[in-house]
């Protein structure tokens, strides 16, 4: 199945493009030094908000810093924050998706009205008061954004937990005297890895959305160090002058996510046994 | 009708008190806790403002003897009063929700008025060029960052071209002019900003009306429908519209959090004196008595959205009434 799975995201060109680029954005993050052509700190005066040329792809900032270099170093930041704030999203919301399900009753009721109630807030809102009350750090961010985030996989993983909970091979499982943690881990959640894999992808992209916001309205990475949204928050003050300076983050931010989510919705597709009839 | 309201609202009841609970828990997330009011933390916070928010916690009592105490001052609409000014949060919320709240409304109307028929269309001839056109606007809506759509918006339209104002709801000194030009002024500010708001919602519901559509197609009743020879005009608007569009009214309602949350961003870039910006003046200030208004304002705005969403459904869906009923 898995091999299936594999080759079909292969032969989905888009799928195929996206999952290129995110790797190459890996690459970028991990080699930045390598890659980029200048320090993404270092301020020259003699070169402030210069446009784009063959010594600096992307222009200077207002400090003659190169946004090309600035860039690159921010792909570390995206790409911490996006892959974090989604690990804790889905392991929350696998956990207490699966438990709601698995147990019922009284803890299945409580655990749902709290998906409830977070999902009641605004989730920008609940996230700016959290970063406003506490100094807005990468950690903080990861945090907050992944404890905003796990509601709709916890939703998704109860109800596979729900189908499958009854099934054949957990009764089987259950009559010979498993624990119930050891059937939830053993038996139930690899049934239920596929739409949780989709949904992780998906929301590494919105987590990537979220933090770039957060540092464009200054609550996010702070300054001088580089990050997309950091950078087109500086860049918005210049875009009369400068377009570069807002411009290539901004497509920086929207490819990321592009390639995010065009790679879950594949994986969506290759998931989908419905989908295998026209192999 | 009536059990059924009753039911709702009293299932209301603890989701309300859950959002108390985590506003107050977010508030006392700050360093230090209650500490926090007395000193470096809020430098623009005067003498009396604090001891009122003092007395406002009870800061010497155990957390949820604290808790309790605020909780029924809000219950009574008491907010408390703002570090920043000193004026009541409650009357701040109050002053910037109209625009907020019409932003937002306007916002959910377009996206209503555009999306659904495009969703339809693309349904009809799925694979078309139409079609795929829409998906490229799905993932377009869902991937571009919003805040830099709406800055390269402002560049091209308010800037290079001249059409479009770029900041505010109205232009300096709108007050004086004639009503039909004021209205004219007024909705050539809100173009921009209602347009780009709606983006991301237009991508996700026409996608939702699409595969919505091809849902109610494939059922036996639109077969039914055919076979008896109805001319097709009247078996896509009588049978299958109606029947796709129900789960489209839940779907505006659950759109409702993600629009009020984007107004902190809008507002702040357009400058509209709204309820977003001012949560976002707020964050920046540490004006904890305010945050923690619009937080709880924002979350029963969203409750309200989806109470009104359920109550058109069970108005729109026969059979819900039916089932609800016996």
């Amino acid at each position: 199945m898995f091999r299936l799975v594999i080759r079909r995201i292969l032969k989905n060109k888009l799928a195929l493009s996206s999952l290129m680029f995110i790797l190459f954005l890996f690459l970028l993050a991990i080699s930045a030094p390598f890659f980029a052509p200048y320090d993404p700190y270092e301020i020259n005066v003699y070169k402030v908000l210069e446009p784009p040329s063959k010594e600096h792809f992307f222009g200077t900032d207002e400090l003659g810093r190169d946004v090309f270099s600035r860039i690159i170093y921010g792909s570390r930041v995206s790409l911490k924050v996006g892959f974090i704030a989604m690990g804790i999203a889905i392991l929350t919301g696998t956990l207490l998706g699966a438990i709601a399900g698995y147990y019922g009753g009284l803890l299945d009721t409580l655990i749902m009205r709290i998906v409830d109630v977070m999902l009641s807030f605004p989730t920008l809102f609940l996230i700016l008061a959290v970063v406003a009350v506490l100094e807005p750090s990468i950690y903080i961010i990861m945090i907050v954004i992944g404890l905003t985030g796990w509601m709709d996989v916890a939703r998704l993983v109860r109800a596979e937990v729900l189908s499958l909970k009854e099934r054949e091979f957990v009764l089987a499982a259950r009559a010979m005297g498993s624990a119930s943690m050891r059937i939830i881990l053993k038996h139930i959640l690899p049934n239920a890895l596929y739409p949780v894999i989709v949904a992780a992808t998906f929301s590494v992209g919105g987590a990537i959305l979220i933090e770039s916001g957060l540092s464009f309205l200054g609550l996010g990475i702070q300054p001088p160090e580089p990050s997309w949204g950091g950078i087109l928050s500086v860049g918005k003050d210049y875009i009369t002058v400068a377009w570069w300076m807002s411009f290539f983050p901004g497509i920086a931010i929207f490819l990321t996510v592009l390639s995010f989510n065009l790679l879950g919705e594949a994986l969506r597709d290759a998931f989908d046994p419905k989908h295998w009839a026209d192999e | 009708m009536l059990s059924y309201l009753i039911r709702r609202l009293l299932l209301m009841l603890p989701i309300l008190f859950g959002i108390t609970l985590i506003c107050f828990i977010v508030i006392n997330l700050a360093p230090g806790s209650p500490a926090m009011l007395q000193d470096e933390f809020s430098p623009k916070a005067s003498p009396e403002a604090m001891e009122a928010l003092k007395k406002l916690y009870g800061l010497d009592k155990p957390i949820h003897e604290r808790y309790f105490n605020w909780l029924k001052r809000v219950i009574t609409f008491d907010l408390g009063k703002s570090f920043v000014d000193g004026r009541d949060v409650v009357e701040k919320i109050k002053e910037r929700l109209p625009i907020t709240v019409t932003l937002n409304l306007l916002s959910l109307i377009f996206i209503f008025i555009i999306a659904i028929p495009i969703g339809i269309y693309s349904s009809l001839k799925p694979g078309s060029f139409f079609d795929r056109s829409l998906t490229v606007l799905v993932f377009t809506g869902f991937s571009v960052p919003t805040f830099w759509l709406a800055l390269v918006c402002m560049i091209i339209f308010g800037v290079n071209l001249g059409w479009l104002p770029i900041s505010g709801i109205q232009s300096i000194g709108a007050e004086a002019l004639p009503l039909p030009e004021r209205i004219i002024d007024w909705i050539k500010h809100l173009i921009l900003p209602v347009t780009i708001m709606s983006f991301a919602g237009l991508a996700g519901m026409s996608r939702y009306t699409r595969s919505s559509m091809l849902e109610a197609l494939k059922q036996d009743y639109v077969r039914t429908a055919r076979a008896k020879g109805l001319p097709e005009r009247v078996v896509i608007v009588r049978h299958v519209l109606r029947n796709a569009l129900l789960p489209i009214v839940t779907l505006l309602g659950l759109s409702i959090p993600g629009l009020i949350g984007g107004s902190v961003i809008f507002e702040s870039i357009f400058s509209i004196p709204g309820m977003g910006q001012l949560f976002y003046a707020s964050a920046m200030s540490r004006d904890y008595p305010t945050i923690m208004g619009i937080l709880i304002m924002g979350a029963f705005l969203t409750l309200l959205g989806n109470l009104i969403a359920d109550i058109a459904y069970f108005i729109v869906d026969p059979r819900i009434r039916v089932k609800k009923d016996v």
